[in-house]
């Protein structure tokens, strides 16, 4: 721990030091006003509730988590300060745990900010609050998993723009795994069982279960594996890529 | 207190670093010379735990660099190749950060950080965002990182690089300062730093040792080793030709015209002692001396026969 707070620390303020944090912080709040209320037509519904709002979220992380995570890894080792911070005293999966934990953190700040649309619920009528604060835990539970789907990838390329778009691509593999576009392909010859499985990878219905208000410990628990799994090939990517 | 064992480094097919055997002790600046892609950057990488040897092994103080990575590294202050920092943050921030990864307590980082600004002279700029710095600055915040916690091993990757000659004089006085009582290894291009501040230099070339000794000792390698330089009127120069070449330990002369003078470089025979003798011709002799030198030897020279030829040997090899 004393390891993972300085690198912590420092990682979250690079995000405040730049320009990065504002405009992905603008962006994001914008684009989840704009999806809610034009695109889902928020109002029109009629119905006091943020079933709307956080059924964007996943489509909207999709872009905008790998864009804060394609720096994490990428960023240091094309500016060379990588081989500074491997060759500190400090081991590898406090510096992976670290860059994550503070990336993770932002996006919770961005994530928070959206507060003004829980009040507006409110305000127009009477939400299930206790569904609220579910579909933000799960949301942020989902935002965690992309970012170390992001984060891994990030670590195996001195390209921002290779891990971007590659982490995009293999986020949205996770994300639509239960949709019957990839179940199908699979049926046609793959064992019940392991259909099953890839449904079970489904980030979608995982996310959809917990913002129906009830925190099933199966979903925190996949979400926690995913993130621990990417977390774990992300120290091994970056111990290999040591081995050259 | 650094030990490399047969430390060997491949990159696919490419042999970057073939087997080094080395032992550098307390009180030693040694100095690493090569050309370009010689291995210097990937040993260097090596025994400050960036990149796994693919056989072989490095030991910094007694500790094993790929076993127990975290006592190495933290025995170790090193200063990547082109100072790598963050750039958003100011040095104080930077060094802060150094510091704390590096387990000072707050107040002993202050301490850390205030001894290593001082050292290196980063006062004016102590609050301004590495970015902004000019490279001399930049080198300066990636040595003050490097010495903050006053390492028994120091490793630099051309620590001179970029500087102007003034930045280059205090770094290397910063150096000699440090080196009674840290072992130091800097690799360079600069042949005059390792002059000025090594006590021991190796030249490595296509991942080999292919010399190891004192400033000194590389010198009396060279041709010019003791050679004699004699500078007089263009008129007296045949004579003074035939009776220095009747002396006896001199091996050759020649001769190079400049304007009316007549340069004179006179090789002794086995790198003896010249000056003496060619000086005391010269006054019987009543010759219009302009200029009597000897020479220590020259760096290039050696350092040149030494990585030609091992090219030129590796040419030959493959057609």
């Amino acid at each position: 721990m004393k390891y993972v707070w300085p690198i912590f620390r420092r990682e979250f303020a690079a995000y405040f030091a730049t320009p990065l944090a504002y405009v992905f912080i603008v962006i994001f709040l914008f684009a989840m006003g704009a999806f809610t209320f034009y695109v889902g037509r928020f109002y029109d519904n009629g119905q006091a509730d943020l079933t709307v709002f956080f059924g964007y979220h996943p489509w909207l992380y999709l872009f905008l988590v790998p864009a804060i995570a394609m720096r994490l890894w990428a960023e240091e080792r094309k500016t060379g300060t990588m081989e500074l911070l491997l060759t500190l005293p400090a081991p590898l999966w406090a510096s992976v745990a670290g860059k994550y934990l503070a990336a993770w953190a932002f996006t919770g700040v961005a994530l928070a900010l959206t507060f003004p649309i829980w009040i507006t619920v409110n305000y127009l009528g009477s939400p299930d609050n206790g569904v609220i604060v579910a579909s933000y835990i799960g949301s942020f539970l989902m935002a965690g998993g992309y970012l170390a789907i992001g984060a891994c990838i990030s670590a195996t390329t001195g390209n921002q723009v290779i891990a971007f778009v590659v982490s995009v691509v293999v986020c949205f593999l996770f994300t639509i795994s239960g949709a019957p576009l990839v179940l199908d392909f699979f049926r046609a010859w793959a064992p019940l069982p392991l259909v099953t499985a890839i449904s079970s990878f489904s980030v979608l219905t995982h996310f959809a279960a917990i913002s129906q208000g009830v925190i099933d410990l199966r979903d925190v628990v996949y979400f926690l594996s995913l993130i621990a799994l990417f977390l774990t090939a992300n120290v091994a990517v970056v111990d290999l890529k040591k081995a050259g | 207190m650094i030990e490399l064992e047969q430390l060997t480094k491949k990159f696919g097919p490419v042999t970057a670093v073939a087997g080094i055997d080395l032992k550098a002790g307390v009180g030693e600046v040694l100095g690493f010379l090569g050309p370009n892609g010689a291995g210097k950057s990937t040993t260097m990488k090596m025994i400050t735990g960036y990149l796994a040897p693919t056989s072989g092994r490095a030991r910094v103080c007694g500790h094993d660099v790929e076993t127990q990575t975290l006592q190495a590294q933290a025995a170790m202050g090193y200063l990547p190749e082109g100072a790598p920092a963050y750039g958003d943050m100011t040095p104080r921030q930077f060094l802060n950060f150094i510091a704390q990864v590096r387990g000072f307590s707050d107040a002993a980082a202050k301490a850390r950080v205030d001894a290593a600004v001082g050292k290196t002279e980063l006062d004016p700029v102590l609050e301004q965002p590495i970015e902004t710095l000019s490279k001399g600055f930049k080198r300066r915040v990636g040595l003050a990182q490097a010495i903050l916690h006053d390492p028994p091993v120091l490793i630099m990757d051309e620590p001179t690089d970029g500087l102007d000659p003034n930045q280059k004089h205090s770094v290397r006085a910063l150096i000699r300062a440090m080196a009674s009582e840290k072992t130091i290894i800097i690799s360079t291009h600069l042949l005059d730093e390792v002059e000025a501040v090594c006590t021991r230099a190796v030249i490595i070339d296509r991942g080999r040792i292919v010399a190891d000794g004192t400033p000194a000792q590389l010198l009396a390698r060279s041709r010019h080793h003791n050679a004699v330089t004699l500078t007089l009127p263009a008129a007296q120069a045949e004579r003074a030709k035939a009776k220095l070449k009747s002396l006896g330990p001199v091996a050759s002369v020649e001769q190079s015209d400049i304007s009316g003078t007549a340069r004179l470089s006179i090789f002794p025979k086995n790198g003896s002692l010249l000056i003496e003798d060619v000086s005391a011709l010269a006054v019987a002799e009543k010759w219009d001396v302009k200029e009597l030198y000897a020479e220590a030897g020259r760096l290039d020279e050696v350092f040149r026969a030494l990585t030609t030829h091992d090219a030129t040997r590796a040419r030959e090899a493959r057609t």
